[in-house]
């Protein structure tokens, strides 16, 4: 036994032997393959886990205290921070319970463009799961592969917003900018590329690839009882079989009036949770096509009008006196929204991304709940890893994609 | 008469409201006018006393008391379908009404219907939790143990989850400020360096923004620029430095030669 003190430290990864044969080894939190801060302490027998305990807290940041210290506006840019590979989609999630709680809705323009960079998002989200779990079990070229189209999306990202990575690129009430000159017709051939990409590259090197499947079939199976129970969601929950896309069963912005389809995985194990991320991102570029013959139909306006709450456009605050006014008193005041509560669901590309919101009718939120998919996948891993090897731990982690920045908050 | 406000309040406060503003509400429906919410509130109320019932956007919001929780939340399972524990946490009311309000975010998939259970609970109380029936309260009732301080009975692993732990006080408190607390400033300067260093190293600055006025090792003012370290307590004087001339290209040299093809 170790008998640490100030000069020689308590290794935690030295000593493992215990009496009864088993060992401890802790995994993370800085493991390349733990994505992000997530510390493991796994007790094994042989090379089975006989118990898995998930430690989080390592990027705790307190953003739901910040929330509670900011304004509405002032806390979105902070969303970025939960999910930051698809950033757009928490911005998204946030705004879109502000305006509920507000009782406003974007304009159709916005809303265009909004569905458009949810999905878009969706698919830098899920280019990256495929990269770094592919990167996981070991094929290293898909990697290469799928980042050079992330590339593209990103760039894309970039065009419309300035960011690459914490977009803020949604406002709660609509959007800050419309779509540059050109900006739809790389859009249009960015999905061209992930389509033949997909099907060319990721497909022909992965699905039907023996060790691929070798390692993923049959490995962290999830039944649906235990998908539901442990409050799963997203490909999570629709890899174990259960048909249930928040975008088409509570639809919101224009998924109603899209049309794509849910792919389900009824084998309920890793491999088909990855097929399942391969047949998003075809109905993704499937929607962003359908997205963007809607956007000439539509009106140019990009805010809601509600001067209670959002304030002018641009050319209306340097022009008018009293949008002026208003535009002073919610930039140095916030906005107050009704008393009240809500807690809208979003499907973000990890799951069930909701903001609770409570307002006491203050311009500080009283309290801001995110329930964040990955914190519940997470909580997951304690059961799913046990039974299971040490060389599958890394392959079921890849698998519940889960993103730190949104379990640790 | 003057406004109440809490004291003990640290959160982010408006700093101006005006006199006449009255704050609106989110309209509530009854119970009634949605056919599944009514069946499902008649199902429960079977079984547990009903504080209130309300819809608000779409949602059913029903008060019990937070002694029946497991029995509201079995019900509700069991009978309502409510498949799935989406979230569940508090929201601090003890300097207004002096507990906490407790909230269980059920989800029904079969019905694509979503209810949230509100319980209120006196501070020091324990909740009866709710992992038998979800494996997800699991992390979410350490998290709200965590974050408030509210403890699950009969919980598998009741311990803090996102705070180190040997962290005291609850952040998510209304007392608790962002910044962080006393304890906060010497959390990691005990752990690191011992409690001795503590007079060596001071305390943890931990906002950020915070400027020190007489700290001439990190910050220093423009125009008034001393040595390194030096004491400033008794004011500083100007110092001689004329920016213009220091940083302006000198294009014509005085024995006319080539201009500076550089910056100074």
């Amino acid at each position: 036994m170790q008998q640490p003190n100030k000069l020689s430290p308590f290794f935690e990864n030295l000593n493992f032997e215990r009496d009864d044969n088993t060992m401890v080894i802790n995994f993370g939190p800085q493991h390349p393959s733990a994505h992000g801060q997530l510390r493991l302490v796994l007790e094994l027998d042989g090379e089975q886990v006989v118990k898995a305990y998930p430690d989080i807290g390592y990027l705790h940041r307190g953003i739901e205290k910040m929330a509670e210290n900011m304004t509405y506006n002032e806390f979105l840019p902070t969303t970025d921070r939960l999910d930051y590979i698809a950033s757009t989609s928490n911005n998204y999630a946030y705004a879109l319970a502000v305006e509920k709680l507000l009782g406003i809705e974007a304009p159709r323009r916005a809303q265009v463009i909004r569905t458009m960079l949810l999905e878009l998002n969706r698919i830098i989200s899920h280019l990256f799961f495929v990269a770094t779990h592919a990167l996981d079990v070991g094929a290293m070229s898909v990697f290469l592969y799928a980042f050079r189209e992330r590339e593209f999306a990103m760039d894309l990202m970039e065009d419309y917003c300035g960011a690459r990575l914490t977009h803020s690129s949604v406002r709660i009430g609509g959007v800050p900018l419309d779509i540059p000159s050109d900006w739809m017709v790389n859009m249009r051939k960015f999905c061209d590329t992930v389509d033949y990409e997909l099907e060319h590259t990721y497909n022909a090197l992965l699905q039907e690839n023996r060790i691929w499947k070798m390692r993923l079939e049959d490995v962290g199976v999830l039944t649906p009882e235990d998908a539901m129970s442990w409050g799963c969601s997203g490909p999570m929950l629709r890899g174990s079989g259960i048909a249930y896309d928040i975008r088409k069963e509570e639809p919101y912005e224009l998924y109603s009036e899209l049309d794509f389809d849910i792919p389900v995985a009824e084998t309920n194990d890793s491999y088909g949770r990855y097929r399942l991320y391969m047949a998003e991102m075809k109905q993704s570029t499937r929607m962003i096509r359908q997205l963007i013959g809607m956007y000439d139909e539509t009106e140019p306006q990009l805010m809601a009008h509600a001067p209670q709450y959002i304030s002018a456009p641009k050319e209306e605050i340097m022009t008018q006196n009293y949008a002026l006014m208003q535009h002073f008193v919610l930039v140095t005041q916030g906005m107050r929204p009704p008393k009240g509560e809500v807690y809208v669901p979003t499907e973000s590309p990890k799951g069930e991304l909701g903001f609770y919101i409570k307002s006491e009718g203050e311009p500080y939120a009283y309290r801001l709940k995110c329930r964040a998919p990955s914190f519940f996948h997470t909580g997951l891993l304690q059961e799913i890893l046990v039974g299971t090897y040490i060389a599958d731990v890394v392959t079921i982690i890849g698998s519940t994609n889960i993103v730190f920045g949104e379990v640790d908050r | 008469m003057r406004k109440y406000t809490p004291k003990d309040n640290v959160q982010g406060k408006a700093y101006y409201t005006d006199r006449f503003h009255v704050v609106p509400s989110v309209p509530t429906f009854d119970v009634a006018t949605d056919e599944v919410f009514a069946k499902q509130l008649a199902t429960l109320e079977a079984k547990v006393t009903i504080k209130s019932a309300k819809i608000m956007l779409g949602q059913m919001i029903v008060e019990i008391n937070h002694e029946d929780n497991f029995k509201a939340i079995e019900t509700l399972k069991s009978e309502c379908d409510y498949a799935i524990l989406s979230e569940m946490s508090a929201v601090d009311y003890l300097a207004k009404d002096g507990n906490f309000e407790v909230f269980y975010q059920l989800h029904n998939l079969k019905d694509v219907k979503r209810m949230r259970l509100v319980m209120r609970i006196e501070q020091g109380l324990a909740v009866e939790s709710v992992v038998p029936l979800y494996k997800s309260a699991n992390f979410a009732e350490r998290e709200m143990f965590d974050m408030f301080g509210i403890v699950s009975n009969n919980h598998p692993f009741m311990k803090r989850i996102l705070m180190p732990d040997d962290w005291e006080g609850n952040p998510l408190l209304k007392t608790y400020p962002l910044h962080g607390d006393e304890f906060a400033s010497w959390y990691e300067v005990d752990k690191i360096f011992g409690k001795d260093a503590r007079e060596a190293i001071g305390p943890e600055i931990r906002d950020q923004a915070q400027i020190d006025r007489y700290d001439t090792k990190r910050f220093s003012r423009v125009g008034y620029e001393v040595p390194f370290g030096a004491d400033i307590s008794e004011g500083e004087t100007e110092t001689p430095i004329e920016y213009s001339k220091t940083f302006l290209v000198d294009y014509q040299k005085a024995d006319g030669s080539k201009p500076a093809e550089h910056r100074k």
